[in-house]
């Protein structure tokens, strides 16, 4: 997986954010973040109707050897989490922007997404830090 | 030969009752509500397999008895034969903890005196030996700096402070005693950034935790200035004493300005790891922090004409301790072990600890740097144990510090500590102790030459590596992902 | 030279390899203000054979007793060929299993240890052991606020009933990090259900049940288990091992089990030695395996596919979690959970449910002798292997006069439970002898005799 996808917006912890058409957010973690936490082996998430502050920490990802905090790249409550991950954490490092999502929110606000990065500054971002 | 489980040598009906009552009395005094029907996933295997089984387990293992054991940190030095033999004596193994005072003489004898050896090691003024492992010292430790601020109402000092190179358990340490820590840079050559230093200090400090020498191998020059700056900023210094084998009777951690100290039994004073553990982490604090120290201590009552008592000093005495770490006393048997050990060695033996624990160390950098290795910090004097940076043969060879570690294996040797500390890439942290010989850091550094030359002219060969023991490189993402941590055939 | 093979050629040479002068300039990065040369305050060293006749002298002081105290500590008939083959140089000398290749014998031996403790308390799941009973027992209070996602309390309710030094070392841990231990009275010896029941409607993070209690007497846990359930409390069980040979295990406690147990793993072949080296057993079920502290082995396959074993779950730890760590443990109690395995495995299930059930019985022959005296009673009628013996008198001079014929008769309650009177904890286990319960029995006798006489 080479591309950025254009349709979503990325934080600078490497997280993505897509909005979809009935408001909520769907949240998971960059190409590039699954690349550097190497074969997951669990994923933690947090409960469905939680409320989560932006930047918060919200899930853990796991590989053999490093456990990563995910922090929210904007607050809401928890609609759904993925359970596939449960059985498959390795479709995070197969599928990050598809079938790896981790969480779907109610944005707290409607506008927040807006100040993430797009796909041409996310890019710039992993250019300048040498990725 | 792969040995099976001891479940898959069972067979029902085997068992001899030879260890146990031949008979099984009646449980007629309890609830048959509170009782199980049967127990059923243990093994019934005779003795003789028993005994099989656990010697060749025991042969799929390195230790320091049968292999050179150079993990950096870890003070893997010869553990004597007469240590064990003291603890297993009858009268020590089979002391109740709670039995009085009066039958337990012989015991607090060893430990009051064992008291007194560390207080001079350290320079500390009192000592409690309850910490049953390093980590727990350490949190014992951290634990006394929080209550000395707060009995001061001084309740904002949260803070504790560690060097990006400290041991994981540092910041795990300050976590558990719900600190907030606060990581600073280490210099290109291996001391700690004196302005970042500066730059966190404020009335926010509780502390800083440092390894002295650092586990960067290399003695902190510099550590008067930082005892000053964080005392007169109002916090206290934690001396971490993984390394204190290097400056055992070279230096005092009390000299240098430390308020709080935890020892590391099983790596300076030669209590056996024991396949990782039970180790002992004992610590000394100076007057400031003596009200705080864990309980129980050996306090001694001096008797006019007649022989001097040992107690004990518990809460009672220490209102203000931190309280009790253990159930009993901490590891009792392993404390006897250090007992012996420095009786034996006595104060010359210690200086001669350090003595040649650092000039094998130094040796066995220059030879490696010799062979065309990279040391880490080549203008700087090893402490005990030193780093080589492999970063320049990974990316030539794509042949990495692990395969290296693997490689070793096959040549007889046990790794070094791998990838820590995390500061530099592709390293290892080499800690020969003084109990070898040069003999055996030479063949360690033709070991090392072999692999290099081997990564140079087939990488995918070292990378197979290690072929001749039990297993080969395991599938740890399987491991994680599938977890199977029991027998399931129960 | 204890332990130091140089020989003066060797050092001229590597002194000259390391282009140094002598061994003192090895140490010239010490400030000068810094050195020392001597140690003062360390006396000089001996040979072997003085340590070791030292060590006689001390050790003739402290042996010589029969000992009827239990308290958690537990004197058991141990095979020969535990410790013969605990201390094998191959295990003593070992560390921590880094290099998996080079450490089969110890992960495999920490499977085999994991797998039957999982068999004993009836979970799913076992680390490979934790300092001891009472640490253990704080990691599983830790372990509960962090892993009840159905509960935001920084609360666990824990009972008089269980061990004070375990309830004094949960303390000492949990304070620093805002967590309150909330403390039920006893009744009848055991958790006062009534005061339990009070606590309705509270949240908490867990519930503690030690089973049997300190008091030897035996807790009512599965309507314990099922009430800290429905108020979305996690269960923590505390169990002697020994204990759950004949009882219950903590995974079929209730409807759902305990989700957690842990204990002191001392009486699975561990000499008593002064209170330590023990260690801490803990085990949970299965989707509580992130969040348990310590190490961890499981079972893989090596790249022949062949099968081998691993630490597994290391994320969790603080050598790479560092300050997120479940905890900041690093060892395990490696040689103790050596010893361990090798005694269940010489015992099996028969071995371990006979020692068990010995030590029931002598308890209750002694208890029932006891009580046959003047101005002694049996406080409570069910209990494992320990009873609370009632004088009429004040156990403290009782205890004393005991141990001057070379008894020590159990522990004195005196301190911890002021409520219980004039009481003491009696413990015969499969060590003691008819013969010796009988000297205990007319000792005790006389001692009480004289006692009242003065």
């Amino acid at each position: 997986m080479n591309g950025i996808p254009e349709n979503l917006r990325y934080s600078e912890n490497h997280e993505w954010v897509r909005e979809e058409d009935d408001g909520t957010v769907v949240i998971g973690v960059t190409d590039h973040a699954q690349q550097a936490l190497g074969e997951l082996v669990f994923v933690e998430l947090p409960e469905s109707g939680q409320d989560i502050p932006e930047g918060d920490a919200f899930a853990v990802v796991e590989s053999v050897k490093a456990a990563s905090d995910v922090y929210a790249p904007l607050g809401g409550k928890v609609l759904a989490v993925n359970e596939a991950l449960a059985d498959a954490p390795e479709l995070i490092n197969s599928s990050p922007y598809e079938d790896g999502w981790l969480v779907r929110l109610q944005p707290a606000a409607p506008t927040q997404a807006e100040q993430l990065m797009d796909s041409g500054a996310y890019q710039q971002m992993l250019a300048e830090s040498g990725a | 030969m792969k040995e099976p489980l001891i479940f898959e040598y069972s067979l029902p009906g085997r068992r001899g009752p030879t260890h146990a009552p031949d008979t099984m009395d009646a449980m007629d005094g309890l609830p048959a509500d509170a009782l199980r029907d049967e127990l059923s996933g243990l093994p019934e295997v005779s003795e003789l397999q028993t005994v099989r089984h656990f010697t060749r387990l025991s042969q799929q293992n390195f230790s320091i008895d049968t292999h050179f054991y150079p993990l950096g940190s870890c003070t893997m030095k010869y553990n004597p034969r007469v240590c064990n033999r003291v603890a297993m004596m009858p009268s020590f193994i089979n002391r109740h903890p709670l039995g009085p005072e009066e039958h337990g003489q012989g015991f607090l004898h060893c430990m009051f005196e064992l008291q007194d050896m560390l207080k001079a090691v350290t320079g500390m003024t009192e000592i409690s030996l309850t910490p049953m492992a390093g980590a727990q010292g350490e949190f014992a430790g951290v634990a006394m700096i929080r209550a000395y601020h707060l009995a001061r109402g001084d309740t904002e000092r949260r803070q504790i402070i560690v060097p990006d190179a400290a041991h994981g358990t540092n910041p795990a340490t300050a976590t558990m005693c719900g600190c907030e820590v606060v990581e600073i840079p280490t210099m290109a050559d291996g001391d700690v950034d004196i302005e970042a230093l500066r730059g966190v200090l404020g009335p926010q400090t509780a502390g800083i935790m440092l390894t002295n020498p650092s586990t960067l191998g290399v003695f902190e020059r510099k550590i008067e200035t930082i005892a000053a700056l964080v005392h007169e900023a109002g916090g206290l210094l934690y001396y971490d004493g993984a390394n204190l084998n290097a400056i055992l009777g070279r230096a005092l951690p009390g000299d240098m300005g430390f308020d709080v100290i935890h020892i590391n039994l099983h790596k300076t004073f030669s209590t056996p790891h024991g396949g990782g553990g039970p180790g002992s982490g004992v610590v000394g604090v100076n007057e400031r922090l003596q009200p705080y120290l864990p309980v129980p201590i050996v306090g001694r009552r001096e008797i006019k004409h007649g022989n001097d008592q040992y107690i004990w000093l518990t809460g009672k005495e220490r209102p203000q301790s931190i309280g009790r770490l253990s159930a009993f006393m901490g590891n009792a048997g392993i404390l006897l072990r250090a007992w012996v050990y420095m009786r034996l060695l006595g104060a010359r033996g210690m200086l001669r600890v350090s003595e040649y624990a650092t000039l094998n160390a130094n040796y066995l950098m220059a030879r490696l740097v010799q062979a065309g290795f990279q040391a880490a910090y080549p203008e700087r004097r090893a402490s005990h144990e030193f780093i080589i940076s492999l970063k320049d043969i990974a990316r030539e060879t794509s042949v990495n510090t692990m395969d290296f570690a693997k490689a070793l294996l096959d040549r007889g040797f046990h790794a070094p500590t791998t990838y820590f500390p995390m500061l530099v890439p592709e390293c290892l942290l080499i800690e020969p102790t003084e109990t070898e010989t040069m003999q055996e850091l030479d063949a360690f550094v033709d070991a090392m030459v072999e692999i290099r030359d081997l990564a140079l002219r087939d990488p995918e060969e070292v990378k197979k590596a290690p072929l001749s023991t039990p297993v080969r490189r395991l599938d740890d993402v399987r491991a994680a992902r599938q977890l199977d941590l029991a027998w399931p055939g129960r | 030279m204890p332990f130091i093979p140089h020989t003066n050629d060797d050092v001229a040479a590597m002194l000259d390899i390391i282009g140094a002068q002598s061994t003192e300039e090895l140490f010239q990065e010490i400030p000068a203000s810094l050195r020392i040369t001597e140690l003062a305050g360390v006396p000089e060293g001996m040979s072997e054979a003085d340590i070791s006749r030292l060590a006689q002298q001390r050790a003739a002081h402290d042996g010589g007793v029969v000992s009827f105290i239990g308290a958690g500590a537990y004197e058991h008939y141990i095979p020969a060929a535990v410790w013969d083959l605990a201390t094998r140089g191959e295990f003593y000398s070992a560390y921590t299993p880094y290099q998996a290749e080079a450490s089969q014998g110890t992960l495999q031996l920490v499977y085999e240890y994991q797998s039957m403790m999982v068999a004993l308390t009836g979970l799913d799941v076992s680390n490979a052991s934790l300092y001891d009973g009472a640490t253990a027992f704080a990691e599983a209070c830790l372990m509960a606020v962090r892993a009840n996602r159905k509960s935001q309390s920084r609360r666990v309710v824990t009972t008089r009933a269980m061990h004070p030094a375990y309830r004094s070392v949960a303390q000492t841990i949990l304070s620093n990090q805002g967590i309150e231990l909330v403390e039920l009275p006893i009744r009848n010896g055991t958790t006062d259900l009534d005061a339990l029941a009070a606590l309705e409607g509270e949240d908490f993070a867990a519930v503690c049940i030690q089973q049997p209690g300190f008091l030897g007497t035996i807790e009512a846990v599965d309507e314990m288990t099922d009430q800290a359930h429905a108020a979305n409390r996690l269960v923590i069980a505390v169990c002697n091992p020994l204990a759950l040979a004949v009882l219950k295990p903590p995974g079929s406690w209730g409807e759902a089990g305990a989700d957690i147990a842990c204990g002191e793993g001392q009486p699975l072949g561990i000499p008593l030695s002064s209170g330590g080296p023990y260690f801490g057993y803990m085990t949970c079920r299965k989707s509580l395996v992130r969040q348990m502290p310590g190490r961890i082995v499981g079972r893989t396959v090596d790249v022949d596919g062949t099968p081998g074993f691993t630490l597994t779950l290391q994320a969790r730890e603080q050598h790479i979690r560092r300050s997120k760590a479940t905890s900041n443990i690093c060892t395990n109690q490696g040689l103790m959970v050596t010893a361990a395995t090798i005694h269940m495995s010489l015992l099996g299930a028969e071995g371990l449910r006979r020692t068990a059930a010995r030590c029931h019985a002598n308890t209750r022959s002694l208890a029932a002798k006891l009580a046959q005296l003047d101005g002694v009673s049996i406080a409570f009628e069910q209990y494992f292997h320990e009873a609370v013996i009632c004088l009429d008198q004040p156990v403290a001079p009782v205890l004393e006069a005991l141990s001057a014929h070379g008894i020590l008769g159990g522990y004195d309650l005196s301190d911890d439970y002021p409520e219980l009177g004039n009481a003491m904890l009696v413990c015969a286990t499969d060590a003691r002898s008819e013969q010796e319960i009988e000297t205990y029995v007319t000792c005790m006798r006389d001692v009480l005799a004289g006692v009242q006489a003065v």
